[in-house]
Formats: C-alpha cells, structure tokens, sequence
C-alpha cells in the first residue's frame, strides 16, 4: 500500500513549510513534495498605490533579504522616473548589497547549516543547532556573530536602520557615507577576511567526509539563470541575464532585462502556494516527473554561468570550485551551494574593501527627481538566494495598475522539489522515517537557503512538516520531531 | 536547548510576516552568547524541535495570524506559555500583512493563480491550511501580555524587554522604545 510521510515543521530555514514523502505500493519513495503554505498577497495589495512607495512596502517581503527587494524596487522605479542615478548613489546601493550577501550568506552558512556540517546530519535534534554550535565551538561561534555583526552594521551605517531602512527611492538614495563609517568598514575587514577563510579551509579539510550528500543532495543536470556583467563577470546588482544549459553552452549569453518574460513562464500547482517557474522555451512538460525547463538560481548557479567573478581572493577560489564539475562541465551538485555561498562572501568583502577605497563614495549628490516618465519599469537584482524580479505597471499618475513580482527562492522551486526527492530516495528503507532522514531532507531544502517569507510574498511562507501518505492519498505517518 | 531547570524557557514563533523581527533579535549579536546562559530555547524557527513544548515561560511571537495554521498554533502556545509578547509590528496590529484585508481572498487566490499552467492552490486541505478572510493581531485571537512594537523592534529594545524579564522585573519600556515602524 503507498503511504505518504509528513516533515512539519520544516525548520532552519526561512519561513513556513511542509514536506510529504509519497510511497508506492511496494513501499519505495515515490515522489517528495516541498509544499509553501502561506500566502500573503503583496501583487495584489500593492495595486492602487503610489510609485514611489513600494521600495518601502516590498522590502517588508523578507528580513533577511529586505535590500535585495529595496533595490530590485528602486530599480525598477528608476526606469518609471526615467532619471539618471547618481553614480555614488549607485555605488551605495551596491555597498549595502555587498554587506547584505555577508550577513545573508554568513546567517545561511554558519547559523543555518553548519550544525549539520559540524554536529552531524543526524546528531542530536536538542543540540544540533546555533546554540550547540556556540557550545561546541564558542570561539566559531562568536567569529560567525560577528561576520554577520559586520554586514548587518554596514548596512545600518548607511541606512540607519539593519532591517527595514527607509533609504533607497525612485532615482537615488536619502543619506551619505561619512568619513568615520568609512573608516570603522576598513578596520574591520581583516577579521571578517580571516572568519570566511578559517570557514572555507575547514569546508576544504572535511569534503571527503560528505561524499555521499555531494552525490545524492541535489545532484542531477539543469539549467542555470542569473545575471553577469557584460562582460561576463560574476555580478549581483545590476547585469544582463544569461542562462547556461548542462553541458555549459550558453543559451542566452547576456539578455536586457526587459526581455526576461521571453525566458521565464510559472507554473502552479495546488499543493504549494510558490509558484513553479521554468525557462519557456523549453516548456513546463506535463507537469509529471521532468521538467524539461527546470533551472536553478543562486550562488551555485551565478558561480557556473559567470566566466569570471573580477576579484582576487574569489577568482582563485573560483577555479578550484569549477573543478568541481564533471569533465569541464557545470558544478551540479547543490551540495557545493554551500562552498559557493563561502566564495559570494570573500567576493562581497572584496568589492566592499573596493568601494570604501574609492574617494567619491562620500559624494553628497545622491539623488534625481522627476515625475512619471514611463508607465513600465522592471528591476532585475541577483538577491543572495539568486535572481529577483520586479515589475510595475503606472498610470500617468504614477498609482500602480500592475505589479508583478518573481523572487530567488521561487525560481529554485522545481529543483527543491527534485533535490529532496532525491536525499529521500537515497537515504530512506523501508516506510519507517527516522529523524535523521528527516533533517537531511530538511538540509536538501537548506541548501537553497529559501527565503519562504520572500516566496510568500505572493505566495506562502515555510517551518517545516514531514507527512507519509498512501497511494490512495491516506495519511500514514506524520513526524514531528520533538 | 540545553536543560538545565534554573533557565527561563524561551520560545520564538513566527506566523504571517517577514522574520525581520527575528533577524532584528540575532542583531543583539555577541549577547547571543550571554543569552545562552540565561535562557534555555525550547522551541524556535532556528532550532530542530518540532513540537511546542509545554511549561514555557515566554513566547515572542513574531507575525499576525493569517492562515488556519497560525490559529491553531497561537491557541496553543497560550495554553502552554506563561507569558505572550506580540513581537513587532504584525503581531501588534497586523501592518504590512493586514494590507490584504480590503481585497476578497478567494478573487485574489484566483486572479494569482489563474495564468500558468497547472490548478490553483490551495487543493489539498489536509496539507494547506485554509487563509482567513481577515489577518488579524495576535490580541484578537489569544490574550497577550505584553507588546513590542518595531517594524522590527530594534536589538536595543529587545534585549532591554529580555534582560528586565530575566530579572523578574515589570517590564516598563521608555517612550522612545514604544514606537511603530
């Protein structure tokens, strides 16, 4: 009889969720779905207001990522405004994103994951988290506080506030860099360079011992979206959107943004809330089993499609993560997610060190207005957990008669959906779940580091549940931990 | 996590809303380390447990109550927590997530989903909870007793609302730390 198992709630990762394994007649793993299971609505409140304020609403998606959507916004109501950003401004904006990828990426890598890593897949529940890694390790642990400190206070610096500013608008951004904040940045650095480094040797030391999840956390073939310079340079504030397939061609090399509906189509389904995007011209299939459109976005993805990412420290590092690849090709295992996410940190230290170097990032000039000069704006970012869309339609009046919003966690949909079936049929015999299968199929979801309060935006919110049902879609088992 | 009985029983929940207000709580940084040997985290978004667990002493429940889900939950976590703190903003009145309460759910759902490919959620009622008509503060479902508001609350006021309950003091916050937004 197939029987179905339930992982609720899913937890350490960010927002609501539910998993269930679906088992056949004789017993095996089927199918698993990642159900998102809260709903809030954004696109449609949003319609009917001014322009100008949705910086400030949509950044109320996520706390974790509230940058990312502050910009996305701002971007795409640069374009309605139709004025030119002041050139420090834009090298503001791209400070505080830098300093978000460090706490964002520090949060998933240290607070998130590393009692995985560093306790056991399947240690002890009580312990095995932040808390039991403080205890375990306190000198790691107060290095990762304050790897996270460091992103979240530059953050604050420039903004006034770590979540939630009211700092970047339509054509530019409120408050200046002075010379006090430049300095305290620079004398900070060197530790925050030396905490990735002791995180990406540790990683490097204990690869062997995680042979196993490299080869069933997500291991298959995919495409890969995200944005690069146009040069081809690894980039996550503004760029051109290529996408890559599995053997590595490039499908699109580098398309304007306004172009993205071309690419991306969403599918849904009734047991999530998170919509399934997929790259069109490929095609949805018939929604059962492969997806022939299914991609992936994110710090795996941005680190396959770039063809360099432009700074020292992560270009050295860059190559040895590409050897990852089979025969030359794409890193394909989103196990690696996590030492790409270490590599997103040093680049993001780099380009901060860059831009606190640079004497005109004390301008005062930082903004432009204007009125509304185009009824259509699009921003495109790459957020920490890979690429947002915004898209606004306006009146003349600037009141929004459009919004349409397709965040990082929601494009990974498919494969988190395909990555954890896959931990589920590697690791689980018989129809008995224990809790150690459950939390590697939790970590099958943590390597994506979803952002479940951004997909809910439109679309619900993840803890997470695990539920076994039958063939006949009878509950069999429900596991909550505890 | 740990269990040792002299610890106060500390759980964070989190319901409709952004987990600003818990991000905001791990900005108090290095006390973190502190607070670990202060309080024992029986039950969190950032930790494995999966169950609320009984005899808590305080719940800082971030997020308004949006679904069947956070229902059930809020009600439980009455039944077992001595004290009940609304954290933030959408828990004290709903803010960003009661901006849907002007719209009809059932339009929205439909208007959302209806262009892909695929059926619209929500299909299966035993996995998906059913979203209410209205997002409500956590007040109008369960007695709470006490607020700290913030869109989020800043870290400062956090830890002066934490260590004032560690020591067993009324928590009186000054006026300055009584702000929305």
């Amino acid at each position: 009889m197939a029987q179905t198992i339930h992982i609720e709630p899913v937890t350490r990762i960010e927002g609501h969720a539910k998993i269930t394994v679906h088992l056949d007649d004789a017993g095996q793993v089927d199918d698993v779905k990642f159900h998102v299971v809260e709903f809030r609505g954004f696109e449609k409140f949003c319609v009917g207001r001014t322009f100008p304020e949705m910086p400030g609403i949509t950044m109320r998606i996520c706390g974790i990522c509230p940058v990312s959507h502050m910009l996305a916004s701002a971007k795409a109501c640069d374009v309605i405004q139709g004025t030119k950003v002041p050139a420090t401004a834009q090298k503001l904006r791209r400070l505080i994103n830098h300093a978000q990828y460090t706490q964002s990426h520090a949060l998933s890598f240290f607070h998130l994951s590393a009692p995985d890593l560093m306790l056991g897949m399947e240690s002890d529940p009580a312990t095995r988290n932040v808390v039991g890694l403080i205890l375990a390790n306190p000198d790691l642990g107060r290095k990762a506080i304050r790897l996270r400190q460091f992103g979240q206070d530059i953050i604050r610096m420039v903004t006034g506030k770590s979540v939630h500013p009211a700092w970047a608008t339509p054509g530019g951004v409120r408050e200046p860099l002075v010379q006090s904040q430049v300095d305290e940045i620079k004398a900070r650095l060197p530790e925050a360079f030396e905490t990735v480094e002791i995180a990406v040797n540790w990683l490097l030391d204990n690869y062997s011992k995680f042979e196993r999840e490299v080869a069933t956390y997500g291991d298959f073939p995919s495409l890969y979206i995200g944005l690069v310079t146009p040069e081809g340079g690894l980039e996550h504030y503004d760029g051109l959107l290529r996408v890559m397939d599995a053997d590595g061609r490039l499908l699109e090399k580098g398309l304007a943004n306004e172009r993205w509906r071309e690419i991306i189509d969403e599918a849904v389904e009734p047991w999530s809330y998170l919509k399934f995007p997929y790259y069109k011209p490929l095609g949805y299939g018939n929604g059962n089993g492969s997806v022939p459109g299914l991609y992936r976005v994110g710090p795996l993805a941005r680190l396959n499609i770039c063809d360099f990412a432009g700074t020292p420290r992560a270009d050295r590092e860059l190559r040895n993560f590409r050897r990852l690849g089979k025969e030359g090709k794409p890193v394909t295992s989103s196990f690696h997610h996590h030492y790409a996410r270490l590599i997103e940190i040093l680049f993001s230290l780099e380009r901060i060190e860059e831009l606190v170097n640079d004497p005109t990032i004390m301008d005062t000039h930082l903004r432009s207005y204007g009125g509304v000069n185009e009824l259509y704006g699009v921003g495109i970012m790459e957020a920490p957990r890979g690429t947002l869309f915004h898209e606004y339609q306006v009146d003349e009046t600037g009141i929004l008669t459009g919004v349409n919003l397709l965040v990082a966690t929601g494009n990974n949909n498919l494969a988190m959906n395909k990555t954890i079936t896959q931990i589920a049929k590697a690791y689980m015999s018989g129809n008995k779940i224990t809790e150690g299968l459950c939390n590697r199929v939790e970590h099958g979801i943590r390597l994506y580091d979803p952002c479940l309060s951004c997909s809910t935006h439109a679309v619900g919110q993840m803890p997470m549940q695990i539920q076994v049902f039958d063939a006949r879609g009878a509950l069999v088992e429900e596991k909550l931990r505890g | 996590m740990t269990t040792q009985n002299s610890k106060v029983r500390l759980a964070t929940v989190w319901f409709g809303g952004c987990a600003g207000c818990h991000m905001s709580f791990l900005d108090i940084d290095e006390r973190l380390i502190d607070a670990v040997g202060l309080v024992d985290i029986v039950y969190s978004p950032v930790a494995d447990i999966k169950k609320f667990p009984d005899n808590v002493d305080v719940t800082l429940v971030e997020g308004a109550v949006c679904n069947s889900d956070n229902l059930r939950e809020a009600r439980e976590l009455r039944e077992k927590s001595k004290l009940v703190i609304s954290f933030g903003d959408c828990a004290v009145t709903g803010n960003v997530p009661s901006m849907r309460n002007r719209l009809d759910v059932k339009n929205m759902i439909s208007e959302l989903y209806a262009a892909g490919p695929g059926a619209a959620p929500p299909g299966d009622v035993d996995v998906m909870p059913v979203l209410l008509d209205k997002v409500l503060p956590l007040h109008q479902v369960i007695p709470v007793d006490l607020y700290l508001p913030g869109c989020p609350p800043d870290p400062e006021r956090i830890w002066t609302a934490l260590t004032t309950l560690l020591k067993g003091e009324p928590l009186d916050l000054p006026p300055e730390m009584r702000s929305f937004g």
